[in-house]
């Protein structure tokens, strides 16, 4: 092993160990703790004063009651499972919408599709969060689409959508479509067009050919799209506070109250962990999918 | 059908009775201002491997694609067992077509890829396996029947493509550029393979390719090609041995032309008169060239001898240095330049050792050659 090669290797395991493993420690660490009234606001705190005295008596004040506690309300189940569903149904919309815009991407004339691009990518020159203030102007009951659902008669009372778990869904959709869209497009951008050919000439109608070769084709882009969208829909908090009201249950949310409002931080360190913990598995599913798709275009 | 030194001869082309499985009736096409296909007719009988020679864009793909049903004619028609299927999309064609690219479809297995065409047929699915197992002992790819298709060498892929193509048991197989992906020696080997598949599965074939040994080994006909136009149909010895313009014969194979005027000598010879103080070449006559009209004199130059003495009893001689030799192990291409400054090949075969040979650079040598070895073309 030489210098150069082991360098390289330490430059991304430092940036890992800096940037995720010790703060992942220190959470792990505040979710073991207890509430106190103290800055900060746990106990206990590792006094290195007190030498090795004290590093026994950090250690034996850590304990799992805060996993218990998350056991017995059911507030956290709720939210949890609400959290996946919300993350789930979010993730198929985005399909629906980002596939077919991805396969007019794909068959756009050559020239058109770097402008095609762009476009998909533009909202990202603005900020994240004035985009999703903008959709409380579109939503809410006086908001343009009640006012030109009203003005061209389709319905009588203005649609109830802002703060329900509709105006996430609409909010999650939009804000990831861009994830769902560009890695669908590139799976579809390397289809080669003679195999629809192919199968039309082995007997396929248009339709039968697009789900028998282009779907099972892009399937690696649909899967990278579908993780790239299910995992941080997951955990979301800005879209479901600003768009889904009172009602909207996210872990998300659950997590930002336990911290700021009731100022609970072993609590709301422990929702983070097991949050962690649950997004491993498709974090691992996704890899997983990555590497496959490496191993075949070898 | 034609009967030829009382052997059996498969040449339906020349029996008026028989009717063509494929019809072209001047049929055109364009895309935009480009015109692809020029009024061509063609017919294309049953159990003929046809094919299609030409340089790239020279159409002959679209022709293909226009028989597969991906493109429709512009104007004229394609009948296939008289009926017009310009309006028949390709999936319901009994045509299939082994693409170039092959186009497997890489997230199936061999087996699958074969089977894709059956799976959409009414064929029930019993019968599925055994058909399929027939395609893959045919193409003698039974070992890889679970591998998918990057798992598989080039020349398998090239069988997998054919086995597929071929499952349907299609009336008309066209095959585009089917070899253009293998290196030589798995070329020629393929070439013999497809031939013997065709004469088993008694399908019609029509074959494009851009290269003419290809055309001349497979082929019962060969269809020379060029913008868009037809410019000789006929057998591979036909169109070596008697091209029918310039074009032709400079397309297959190596070729002398010399320019000249025709002056008939009698009704079977031709003198050409293509320079001063030189005499004549006399050839046999071609009813096509006008007597007193420029003309073109083809011949091969394999059909050309080389000699270090004057022959005497050959119809036309010529003198002339040797400029060039090209050496190829069995035979031999010697450039001999004439007086006039005309370069002419002359090729021999190495029946002696090279260094028993009675010329060499810049020796005079004498060129001759019998009255009816080379062509008369008007064009």
């Amino acid at each position: 092993m030489n210098f150069r090669r082991l360098f390289l290797i330490l430059v991304p395991c430092l940036w890992l160990l800096a940037l995720f493993l010790v703060p992942f420690g220190i959470v792990l660490k505040i979710s073991l703790s207890d509430i106190a009234l103290a800055i900060p606001p746990y106990t206990p705190t590792l006094d290195l004063a007190a030498g090795w005295e004290g590093v026994r008596r950090f250690f034996s004040g850590l304990d799992f009651e805060n996993y218990q506690f998350l056991t017995q309300d059911d507030l956290y189940w709720r939210a949890y499972l609400s959290s996946l569903k919300i993350a789930a149904i979010s993730t198929l919309a985005t399909l629906i919408v980002g596939y077919p815009i991805a396969y007019g991407m794909a068959r756009a004339p050559r020239e058109w599709q770097p402008l095609l691009m762009m476009l998909v990518i533009l909202p990202f020159w603005t900020s994240f969060l004035i985009r999703v203030y903008s959709w409380i102007g579109i939503l809410s009951q006086e908001g343009y689409l009640n006012q030109l659902l009203l003005g061209l008669g389709l319905i009588d009372q203005p649609l109830m959508i802002i703060n329900t778990n509709w105006a996430v869904y609409i909010g999650i959709v939009y804000t990831y479509l861009p994830f769902m869209v560009l890695p669908i497009y590139a799976a579809l951008e390397k289809l080669d067009g003679s195999l629809l050919e192919a199968a039309e000439d082995l007997g396929c109608s248009r339709t039968s050919a697009f789900w028998l070769v282009t779907v099972p084709l892009s399937k690696a882009g649909i899967i990278a799209g579908s993780f790239l969208v299910f995992i941080p829909a997951l955990g979301e908090f800005v879209i479901p506070s600003l768009l889904g009201g009172s009602k909207t249950l996210m872990i998300g949310k659950v997590l930002w109250e336990e911290f700021f409002s009731n100022r609970d931080w072993p609590v709301a360190s422990t929702v983070a962990v097991i949050l962690l913990l649950i997004m491993v598995i498709p974090i691992i599913l996704f890899q997983r999918n990555e590497q496959k798709q490496r191993e075949m275009n070898q | 059908m034609a009967q030829a030194n009382g052997k059996h001869v498969f040449a339906p082309w020349e029996d008026p009775n028989e009717k063509p499985i494929i019809r072209f009736g001047a049929v055109t096409k364009r895309f935009g201002t480009f015109t692809a296909i020029d009024n061509l007719t063609l017919d294309i009988y049953a159990r003929e491997f046809f094919a299609l020679l030409g340089p790239s864009g020279c159409g002959k793909t679209t022709l293909m694609r226009m028989l597969a049903g991906f493109e429709t004619p512009s104007e004229g028609t394609i009948e296939m067992d008289g009926k017009d299927i310009a309006a028949v999309p390709p999936n319901k064609r009994a045509v299939n077509m082994m693409f170039q690219s092959y186009a497997l479809f890489p997230h199936l297995t061999v087996y699958d890829n074969i089977a894709f065409g059956l799976k959409r047929s009414p064929m029930p699915k019993a019968d599925i396996e055994g058909r399929v197992g027939e395609m893959l002992r045919l193409t003698r790819l039974e070992a890889f029947a679970k591998r998918k298709s990057h798992q598989i060498s080039g020349g398998q892929r090239q069988r997998v493509a054919l086995a597929r193509s071929l499952a349907k048991a299609p009336k008309l197989l066209l095959l585009d550029e089917p070899m253009g992906a293998l290196d030589k020696r798995l070329r020629q080997d393929t070439q013999f393979e497809l031939m013997d598949i065709q004469e088993k599965t008694g399908t019609t074939f029509v074959i494009v390719t851009h290269d003419q040994e290809e055309a001349m080994t497979v082929a019962s006909r060969v269809a020379v090609m060029d913008q868009g136009r037809i410019v000789q149909v006929a057998t591979p010895d036909r169109i070596y041995e008697t091209p029918n313009s310039v074009y032709v014969a400079d397309f297959i194979g190596d070729v002398n032309i010399i320019k000249g005027n025709a002056r008939r000598r009698s009704d079977a010879l031709t003198e050409i008169h293509w320079a001063e103080g030189q005499p004549p070449i006399v050839g046999t006559t071609n009813a096509a060239v006008t007597d007193g009209t420029p003309c073109f004199f083809a011949i091969r130059p394999e059909k050309v001898a080389i000699s270090p003495e004057r022959p005497t009893d050959a119809a036309n001689v010529i003198e002339g240095t040797v400029l060039d030799i090209a050496y190829l192990g069995n035979i031999s291409t010697y450039h001999v330049k004439l007086a006039t400054g005309e370069i002419v090949k002359a090729q021999t075969t190495n029946d002696r050792r090279i260094a028993r040979r009675s010329f060499t650079w810049d020796d005079k040598v004498w060129l001759s050659w019998t009255d009816t070895a080379g062509v008369i073309l008007a064009e």
